[in-house]
């Protein structure tokens, strides 16, 4: 069973984003990027996968400019075996990201796509979702445990008040939540390795896909700033003020 | 130009998301319709028709949707998609799952996490955990929205009267099945409608700590319990407790934080809270920048402390 990972190149977690002066959008030139850390979880579960047996080869897609051929690097180093990029220099959303994947899904044939449940840039929390729907698969989105039986996947999802677990048929669109794995360390070796495995570049339109952005954005502000508190010395002024400043118990 | 919101239930009990949604769709300009999609759920879609400024409800009832599966749910709002200007669903666990199947289906763009209704067609939304607004234009007939609750006021649960219309139910995908819940036994006030929230971080030090120094304070105070992404990544509380960019937002009233540096992550997650106090003996935490209160001390001495003062 083949196993897709689709990963998005994303301004590293630890950043904190300026929004330009004007207005446009947020300053992304010259800040680190790194692999979306959900993504991360992915391949590190698609390798691990691989690693029992049960998957036999796991590709990393990603879907834009050039520079991602690091974070294709990057995944081929925690263990995917080879990558694919969607070139383009065109904003892509995350519908037309779902349609790219699904022409891929459609010529690839995987029994799995694992994914980031959502990307830290555009937290649109969208792409996993809007793909199983185009390629008609079954989902388990946020999965922190999946076990393959058979022809069937079991995965145990985080869900508002606890988890449940659904049964899948595969192929299935599985989401990546964070307790899912801790993804391993890449070494140096394995970043050597993965410079020599294959990576292959196709474009949207050899993929015969229309990826124009169907949301506008009209403007990018600053959100409110809260007005700076106060320090307060010792516990009963702190009940004091709660109780006849903010009035809140 | 009607709106639909789709209700989020447990065939019993509407979720209290459900309310703030409505409130978004009503801004949306039009009539606000309510689908109750579940199996048994005549209770929920009773409760939905009382809502304030709903029209109609209509209720959906079969086997295929009583446990909420992601397929059999899009499938039904996509039956009566063809109505509606604008599906909007609360941006909650269920609501996330289903709704970008819904708007892929109808080939639209899904607008996620809205905090505003600028116009029928422009919305107001969070990225970069939150630390950029966006505004953003729809160009699609069909406005796929997930609405954040903290951004809109709950809708009046009563003085509503919508009539309730019945939907055919659709048939199960066959593609997957339901097998189990494992519910937190909780009977605290849900996270994201709790009015005080007390929450610990990874200078708790464990599980034990954790629910030493926290529970007697949230109990005190008839408070819901959150945790940052470093103390549900160190295993000290459960992942759905997780306040941050990742995992609940929330806005209550007083939110105590004990113990949180204040990663962007987590500012993300509690910053719209009216009152916010810390409590973290590191001076240079950044959670003293939010802070309307914060006192420096070690959490250890000062939240038994705060319980004995309260």
């Amino acid at each position: 069973m083949k196993v897709l990972v689709p990963v998005k190149r994303v301004v590293d977690y630890n950043v904190k984003v300026r929004v330009k002066s004007d207005g446009t959008g947020v300053d992304i030139a010259n800040v680190k990027m790194s692999m979306n850390p959900f993504d991360e979880i992915a391949v590190e579960e698609a390798v691990r996968l691989k690693e029992k047996g049960v998957a036999t080869e796991v590709i990393a897609v990603s879907c834009g400019v050039q520079q991602c051929q690091e974070t294709l690097r990057t995944a081929m180093a925690i263990g995917a075996d080879r990558a694919i990029l969607v070139e383009t220099n065109e904003e892509l959303q995350p519908l037309a990201v779902a349609k790219l994947l699904k022409a891929l899904v459609d010529k690839e044939q995987p029994g799995l796509i694992i994914l980031g449940k959502q990307a830290i840039d555009d937290d649109a929390n969208q792409t996993g979702q809007m793909l199983a729907a185009l390629a008609d698969l079954p989902q388990a989105t946020f999965a922190s445990k999946v076990e393959i039986a058979g022809d069937k996947v079991s995965v145990t999802r985080e869900v508002d008040g606890g988890l449940e677990t659904l049964s899948l048929n595969t192929p299935a669109v599985i989401t990546t939540d964070l307790r899912l794995n801790e993804p391993r360390y890449v070494t140096l070796p394995n970043i050597m390795k993965a410079k020599k495995k294959q990576l292959d570049t196709v474009t949207p339109a050899d993929l015969g896909v229309d990826v124009a952005p169907r949301l506008k954005t009209l403007k990018v502000t600053e959100p409110a700033k809260r007005g700076a508190g106060i320090k307060v010395p010792d516990v009963a002024t702190l009940v004091a003020k709660l109780k006849n400043e903010a009035k809140v118990i | 130009m009607t709106a639909l919101v789709i209700a989020e239930h447990d065939n019993a009990h509407l979720k209290s998301a459900t309310l703030n949604t409505v409130t978004a769709a009503a801004a949306c300009g039009g009539e606000v319709h309510v689908l109750v999609a579940g199996e048994g759920a005549q209770a929920a879609a009773a409760a939905a028709a009382q809502i304030a400024g709903v029209a109609k409800v209509i209720h959906a009832d079969g086997a295929a949707l009583k446990d909420g599966l992601a397929e059999n749910l899009a499938a039904q709002v996509l039956a009566i998609a063809g109505n509606y200007s604008h599906l909007l669903f609360p941006a909650t666990a269920s609501g996330k799952n289903v709704a970008p199947r819904v708007a892929a289906k109808l080939d639209v763009a899904q607008i996620s996490d809205i905090t505003k209704v600028v116009s029928p067609d422009t919305f107001e939304r969070p990225i970069y955990a939150g630390n950029a607004i966006a505004t953003v234009q729809s160009g699609d007939a069909v406005k796929v929205i997930t609405v954040r609750g903290t951004g809109f006021d709950a809708a009046a649960a009563t003085g509503g009267s919508a009539q309730v219309e019945s939907a055919a139910a659709v048939q199960d995908a066959g593609k997957s099945s339901f097998v189990g819940r494992e519910v937190t036994k909780n009977d605290r006030p849900e996270l994201t409608a709790a009015k005080i929230i007390v929450s610990g971080g990874r200078a708790l030090g464990s599980a034990e700590k954790f629910n030493e120094v926290i529970t007697p304070l949230a109990d005190k105070l008839g408070a819901a319990i959150g945790a940052s992404r470093a103390a549900v990544d160190a295993g000290y509380a459960p992942n759905d407790l997780q306040v941050g960019q990742t995992g609940k937002i929330v806005a209550p009233q007083l939110y105590i934080a004990c113990g949180i540096s204040g990663a962007i992550q987590h500012l993300a997650g509690m910053k719209d809270s009216k009152v916010i106090v810390a409590i973290n003996k590191d001076p240079e935490a950044p959670i003293f920048s939010v802070a309307d209160y914060g006192l420096e001390a070690d959490l250890f001495v000062a939240v038994p402390e705060l319980v004995k003062a309260l």
